[in-house]
């Protein structure tokens, strides 16, 4: 059972074991039993993230300042009525994250992935990739092992709080898992999930967490939209073969270094950024 | 770190921190309460005391003093559950110096006098941190079968305590003590890799110099 610390060394197990969900399973538990109840829960966490998508979809749902909940369900029917821009993936994928993550600022049951203001990204991908590809339950709790992976050395290299990191270390590391474990069930070489993770993690270097009130809901539960978008889009540049000219651990090192370096205001104080704006009615009500 | 703090916790929303965690601090002073609560006086400090409404940060507290499991979708409606339980509750907003910015302080009274003074902080990701039990300063954070003894600072106590753990077979991954003066009054803090059964924990309780054990189940 040989731990990994680096993406670099995730991939080169992965290449052993005959993929990451063997790889990451393997390196959680050793004997049989201990495996198949990984599986299990595993499982049991993938059907919460659906239920969480069907309650956040609640068009009455309300959070305790009352600024989301409700929204999902109008994006959705937007989105199949074919007022949107980006076909019905893309945009059920967006309404999914935001269901989810509007379950959770309603105080629904939600699993955090990796953390709860993040929580809507990675189901958002998976429950979206099944509408249109096809994959069945058992393909998703096996990409949800890769996704937990690359969550695992992101959380010990670079952190997932956004006290410490900003919101490239919750919604940013959400969607560098999730956009790993799209190119996977997409049948990507172990090297281009790196790629796809690295991308991911790339395009939202820096984001900050800033939340209105101090509130687990504006912006966040918008940020787990963007976060699925870019994963879908980091997922299809890694799969088109395009390659990242840095390795994905450089990406995770330089999300730590980013957070770092960001002011307290920035880093879920409640100060700066959207929390410093002046709201207009419907935000003051 | 394991997968599962990744992909997880299952948890009632919205913040894994002030709600998950605050959950996490009811369970633990429920655990360390030799009497069924009656009374809850909670005192809220820093980011806790500025958006606790917000967070349920309230509501997460008492459901864990209730008994309930940051998954259990109660949470939501514990404040109104404790009315019908017969649980009184308070809350009081304080900023205690230099503490964390997520701190609770519970003072629990039970329905037999029993009373229990417990401060805890949510140190993030709903992991948590008890620091001070009834006045003594202690740390440990519920992540593994814990137990909890008070006892008086004597000579022998702790060897008594540690050799019956070890002909029950159970192994402690750590042990810290903490007492208030010397002579006085003192606190074990035992983490175990497998739990000792209650039996196990009132043969503790009967041992010279013991005032109270309990034993905390992984939060």
């Amino acid at each position: 059972m040989r731990d990994y610390t680096t993406i670099q060394e995730l991939v080169n197990l992965a290449n052993e074991k005959g993929g990451f969900f063997e790889a990451v399973l393997d390196n959680y538990a050793e004997d049989a039993d201990a495996r198949g109840a990984a599986v299990r829960r595993m499982t049991d966490s993938l059907n919460v993230m659906r239920d969480s998508i069907k309650e956040g979809l609640n068009p009455d749902a309300r959070s305790m300042s009352g600024r989301v909940g409700g929204q999902a369900a109008k994006l959705l029917a937007a989105v199949r009525a074919g007022k949107t821009f980006g076909g019905n993936v893309l945009g059920a994928a967006g309404a999914y994250a935001l269901a989810a993550a509007e379950c959770n600022a309603c105080m629904g049951r939600i699993v955090a992935a990796p953390t709860a203001g993040a929580c809507g990204v990675l189901p958002a991908a998976l429950f979206a990739a099944q509408e249109e590809k096809g994959y069945t339950d058992e393909q998703l709790v096996r990409a949800l092992f890769t996704a937990a992976g690359f969550g695992k050395v992101i959380a010990l290299r670079s952190g997932i709080s956004g006290a410490e990191g900003g919101c490239q270390a919750e919604c940013g590391s959400a969607s560098a898992m999730a956009a790993a474990a799209l190119c996977d069930l997409a049948g990507g070489t172990p090297e281009a999930c790196a790629d796809a993770a690295g991308f991911a993690g790339m395009n939202l270097l820096g984001l900050v967490c800033d939340p209105v009130e101090g509130l687990v809901e504006v912006p966040c539960v918008y940020r787990n939209i963007v976060g699925v978008a870019n994963a879908v889009c980091a997922a299809n540049l890694a799969l088109s073969g395009v390659g990242l000219i840095m390795p994905a651990d450089e990406v995770i090192d330089a999300m730590r270094r980013v957070g770092r370096q960001l002011p307290a205001s920035l880093r879920e104080t409640g100060e700066g950024g959207c929390a410093a704006c002046r709201l207009n009615e419907t935000g003051r009500k | 770190m394991d997968i599962f703090d990744i992909i997880g916790p299952v948890m009632i929303g919205p913040s894994s921190s002030h709600t998950a965690g605050a959950a996490r601090i009811g369970r633990a002073a429920r655990g360390l309460m030799d009497d069924e609560i009656a009374k809850a006086v909670i005192t809220l400090s820093g980011s806790f005391a500025r958006t606790y409404r917000g967070h349920g940060t309230d509501r997460a507290l008492i459901a864990g003093l209730m008994g309930m499991a940051v998954d259990d979708i109660r949470l939501r409606d514990s404040l109104e559950l404790a009315k019908t339980a017969g649980l009184s509750y308070e809350f009081r907003l304080e900023d205690i110096p230099d503490a964390h910015p997520n701190t609770a302080v519970l003072e629990l009274t039970g329905v037999h006098g029993g009373r229990l003074s417990m401060r805890a902080c949510s140190v993030g990701g709903g992991a948590i941190r008890v620091e001070k039990l009834n006045g003594m300063s202690v740390s440990f954070s519920g992540q593994l079968d814990t137990l909890v003894i008070c006892h008086t600072d004597e000579p022998g106590v702790i060897a008594n305590v540690s050799s019956l753990i070890a002909a029950l077979n159970v192994n402690i991954a750590t042990m810290q003590v903490f007492r208030r003066s010397a002579g006085g009054d003192a606190v074990m803090v035992i983490e175990t890799d497998n739990a000792p059964d209650q039996e196990s924990v009132n043969m503790i309780r009967r041992l010279r110099g013991i005032r109270t054990a309990n034993l905390l189940r992984r939060l």
